[in-house]
């Protein structure tokens, strides 16, 4: 039932982009938008509904940065590391985020599947570095200590949201 | 005169005399940059606060008079002071304005006409407070052309865009013009390719003009990947309607009835801007069938990219428009003979667009009195990095370097932003494809041509200034990481070549490498230069060689000495806590963020190399300068 429900939102998504394999793109877009990252059975199911081979849809998913093939941690931290933000020592901030999210051999994602450190080319907040994006809520002008109270900040509310869930 | 016309006048007119009837407006940026800073925070204080004082406040222009007017602006392009604060109509503006400001901004400045002083923006140097935007030598150098009206205009309201003269270009390209006057007086004018290829707009849209095929397309390439370069988020963010109503006019160039807007996804304000103003201009009948009241029809859409530097190149964006890899393709086939499903396709990139309207509107003799003879008009550059002032500024073609980087930046400052004016080390300019001016360049008069004589680009426009504390090869490295990750892998000597000149730099940065290796780089650079299929690979050395051309010395010191002048590679370095200065106060300890620092109170302590990151937060923690070897 549960994989039943699965492709149903998947088909949803299908139709939506008229089942045309022109709109792969844009329907693995919406589909990680609902899931997150890209479940193999999925990708499949979707080379199935629109035609393809799934080697077609499995290039495409592996070819662009933005989709990812493993679930990711609830908050996705994208340290910039464009030119503006390098030379402002943004790769401090990523050794720093690494030593505190205990991410080591090359991990980006932590064990409680609660944050995923990734580095981007640039977002444009180049006036504003280094900078470095949780979800979608953008940090300028940083310092490694100012990285890790973000981080700390993130813990903390979900500590609390755990221990109270109706936040009462 | 036509309807259409006509109700563009009557929206245009009805928008400005609401404003006029205002006796304030408020203008908050709302661009990523100051949202970072918490502008919207202080954008609905600002309307709380207004309308809880008794004021008469409104946050969009209807049919009523209001007595204050907030608004949201689009980058205006001094990110780093933000969140920026512009009351009209005396133009006052604040800079890094918090929610808690709003109430004595209301106070003193609307009721009473008076400064908020501590708000103001005091320029370095000459320590003068500025009053408004023209007082601040940033924005006074500057020739805003494209960027005009953002940073001004709403750009989430199209009749805000109507009421600065929008859509009347397009109005006289549908009715007035043919689509051969259309391309001729673009080419008449002389627009080139903002985006870095220089090619002239005019011509390319002849072209596809020319071509007989029932079904075209008009592209716009938002897709700015360049790390470092940011003016066409602005614009899209800032004032999506120009870019829209330029492709409306290449539609009618080529005789196009579909479009697309080609937008990075790492831009989501921007991807929204654009959505909104495609609806709001369906909704006016200003898109879509019998546009404007003409006979055409032109279907515009939006497609997000999906992170992938290389959809930049025309051919590879075309491929990812078709639901393929980004890959790119030999040309020719030229996209305007065979692009989009095969059919004649332009593309052009959002400022080139962004430009069209006002070129379309003032005509190419006053376009021409900007810029050069072979450069004309003006660019947008995405200053940043070592500089006093970073941000977006647009400035005539032709302007020199050191115009840009003293004159409206501000000077080079140190990595805190302090002014340091013997600074100056280098400028990279045109990304990861571009090259490093040097000292000897700063005269240089930045437009296509010149560039290119001294083996640079302007490319779309990235400056990014360097101290002397940067580290070059670093520099040469990060770009090569950058070409090697995003090269599609398609032709062997981008894919293979930037991996091994990437591993080259990776041995010289760690002290592994010989003065061999110097001349092994060299050879593969030239290489990779010669034989790779697209623009990304044959430009991909162009960061290498040039700072292997300009800073030799500097490769020497890493691969001879394994001795990095400035201090930043970090297998080079050594941090060490100096026994005679240390008082063990114990500070650094505290700071350290993965607890290398070892000691007790009063004795000396020491660092352990094993855990130490360098991240040098100690260095600067302590206050006796006891710990040696950090950069410089």
């Amino acid at each position: 039932m549960e994989a039943l429900r699965k492709f149903e939102k998947v088909w949803e998504i299908v139709e939506r982009n008229d089942g045309s394999a022109a709109r792969l793109i844009p329907i693995l877009q919406a589909v990680q938008a609902e899931y997150r990252y890209l479940p193999e059975e999925i990708l499949a199911y979707i080379a199935t509904s629109l035609g393809i081979s799934p080697a077609r849809v499995f290039g495409v998913a592996t070819f662009y940065s933005l989709f990812t093939l493993k679930p990711k941690g609830k908050y996705v931290v994208r340290v910039c590391d464009g030119t503006a933000c390098h030379v402002k020592k943004s790769m401090d901030l990523c050794d720093v985020l690494r030593k505190k999210l205990k991410l080591a051999n090359g991990a980006d994602t932590t064990t409680d599947l609660l944050f995923t450190l990734e580095t981007v080319n640039c977002l444009g907040a180049c006036g504003l570095a280094p900078a470095m994006v949780v979800n979608d809520e953008v940090h300028g002008q940083l310092t490694p200590d100012r990285a890790s109270e973000i981080i700390d900040d993130i813990i903390k509310k979900e500590a609390q949201s755990e221990s109270d869930p109706y936040g009462a | 005169m036509n309807l259409t016309r006509m109700e563009l006048n009557r929206i245009r007119e009805n928008f400005n005399a609401r404003q006029n009837a205002a006796s304030h407006r408020v203008i908050v940026c709302a661009g990523t940059g100051c949202r970072a800073n918490g502008s919207l925070k202080v954008y609905e204080e600002f309307v709380r606060c207004l309308a809880h004082s008794g004021l008469d406040v409104v946050v969009e222009l209807k049919d009523e008079d209001h007595d204050i007017f907030v608004s949201k602006s689009g980058c205006q392009g001094f990110c780093q002071l933000g969140p920026l604060v512009t009351i009209l109509p005396e133009g006052t503006f604040y800079t890094k304005v918090k929610a808690n400001d709003v109430e004595d901004i209301v106070e003193t400045t609307i009721k009473r006409g008076e400064l908020v002083h501590r708000l103001l923006y005091v320029e370095h140097g000459t320590n003068k407070a500025c009053k408004a935007k023209d007082e601040i030598l940033f924005y006074r150098k500057q020739h805003r052309f494209v960027l005009n009206n953002c940073g001004i205009i709403d750009p989430e309201d199209i009749r805000e865009y109507i009421a600065c003269g929008g859509y009347q270009a397009s109005v006289k390209a549908c009715f007035d013009m043919t689509p051969e006057g259309v391309c001729r007086l673009i080419e008449a004018a002389g627009l080139r390719g903002r985006g870095g290829g220089g090619f002239p707009t005019g011509n390319k849209w002849n072209l596809a003009r020319q071509q007989a095929s029932k079904k075209k397309y008009v592209i716009c390439n938002g897709d700015e990947g360049d790390p470092g370069a940011f003016m066409d988020r602005c614009i899209m963010e800032g004032n999506p309607h120009s870019v829209i109503e330029g492709m409306i006019i290449a539609a009618r160039a080529i005789d196009a009835d579909e479009g697309y807007v080609y937008v990075r996804a790492e831009y989501p304000l921007a991807v929204k801007h654009i959505r909104k103003a495609i609806e709001d201009a369906y909704a006016l009948g200003i898109l879509g069938k019998r546009l404007l009241g003409s006979q055409y029809c032109f279907d515009l859409h939006v497609m997000e990219g999906a992170g992938a530097f290389v959809c930049g190149e025309e051919t590879a964006l075309i491929a990812s428009m078709e639901g393929k890899r980004g890959m790119p393709s030999p040309k020719p086939p030229f996209p305007v003979r065979s692009g989009l499903w095969g059919k004649p396709t332009v593309i052009n990139n959002v400022e080139t667009l962004a430009a069209v309207p006002l070129i379309i509107a003032s005509g190419p003799d006053s376009f021409r009195q900007t810029g050069t003879e072979f450069s004309p008009g003006t660019k947008t550059f995405a200053i940043t990095g070592h500089v006093v002032n970073t941000g977006l500024i647009e400035m005539p073609f032709g302007t020199t370097l050191r115009e840009i980087v003293y004159g409206v930046a501000g000077g080079v400052a140190t990595a805190d932003g302090e002014p340091a004016s013997d600074g100056f080390k280098a400028v990279q300019i045109g990304g990861p494809s571009g090259g490093c001016l040097t000292k000897e360049h700063l005269d240089l008069p930045m437009d296509f041509d010149s560039l290119k004589g001294v083996g640079a680009m302007i490319g779309s426009g990235g400056l990014v200034v360097m101290n002397n504390n940067t580290c070059m090869v670093d520099v040469a490295r990060f770009f090569m990481q950058f070409a090697e990750s995003e090269s599609c892998g398609k032709c062997v000597l981008c894919r293979e070549g930037t991996k091994q000149m990437s591993l080259l730099l990776d041995d010289i940065v760690e002290g592994k490498a010989t003065e061999e290796t110097l001349d092994i780089l060299e050879d593969l650079a030239t290489a990779v230069q010669k034989g790779s299929l697209c623009g990304l690979g044959k430009t991909a050395p162009n960061p290498v060689l040039s700072t292997l051309r300009q800073f030799r010395d500097e490769y020497e010191a890493h691969v001879k000495f394994k001795y990095c002048p400035t201090g930043t590679c970090k297998a080079l370095k050594k941090l060490r806590i100096d026994g005679d200065l240390c008082r063990g106060c114990m500070v650094c300890a505290k700071k350290c963020p993965v607890g290398a620092i070892t000691g007790e109170k009063g004795k000396v302590h020491r660092i352990d190399e094993k855990l130490c990151i360098k991240c040098e937060v100690c260095v600067e923690s302590c206050k006796f300068q006891a710990i040696t070897g950090g950069r410089k």
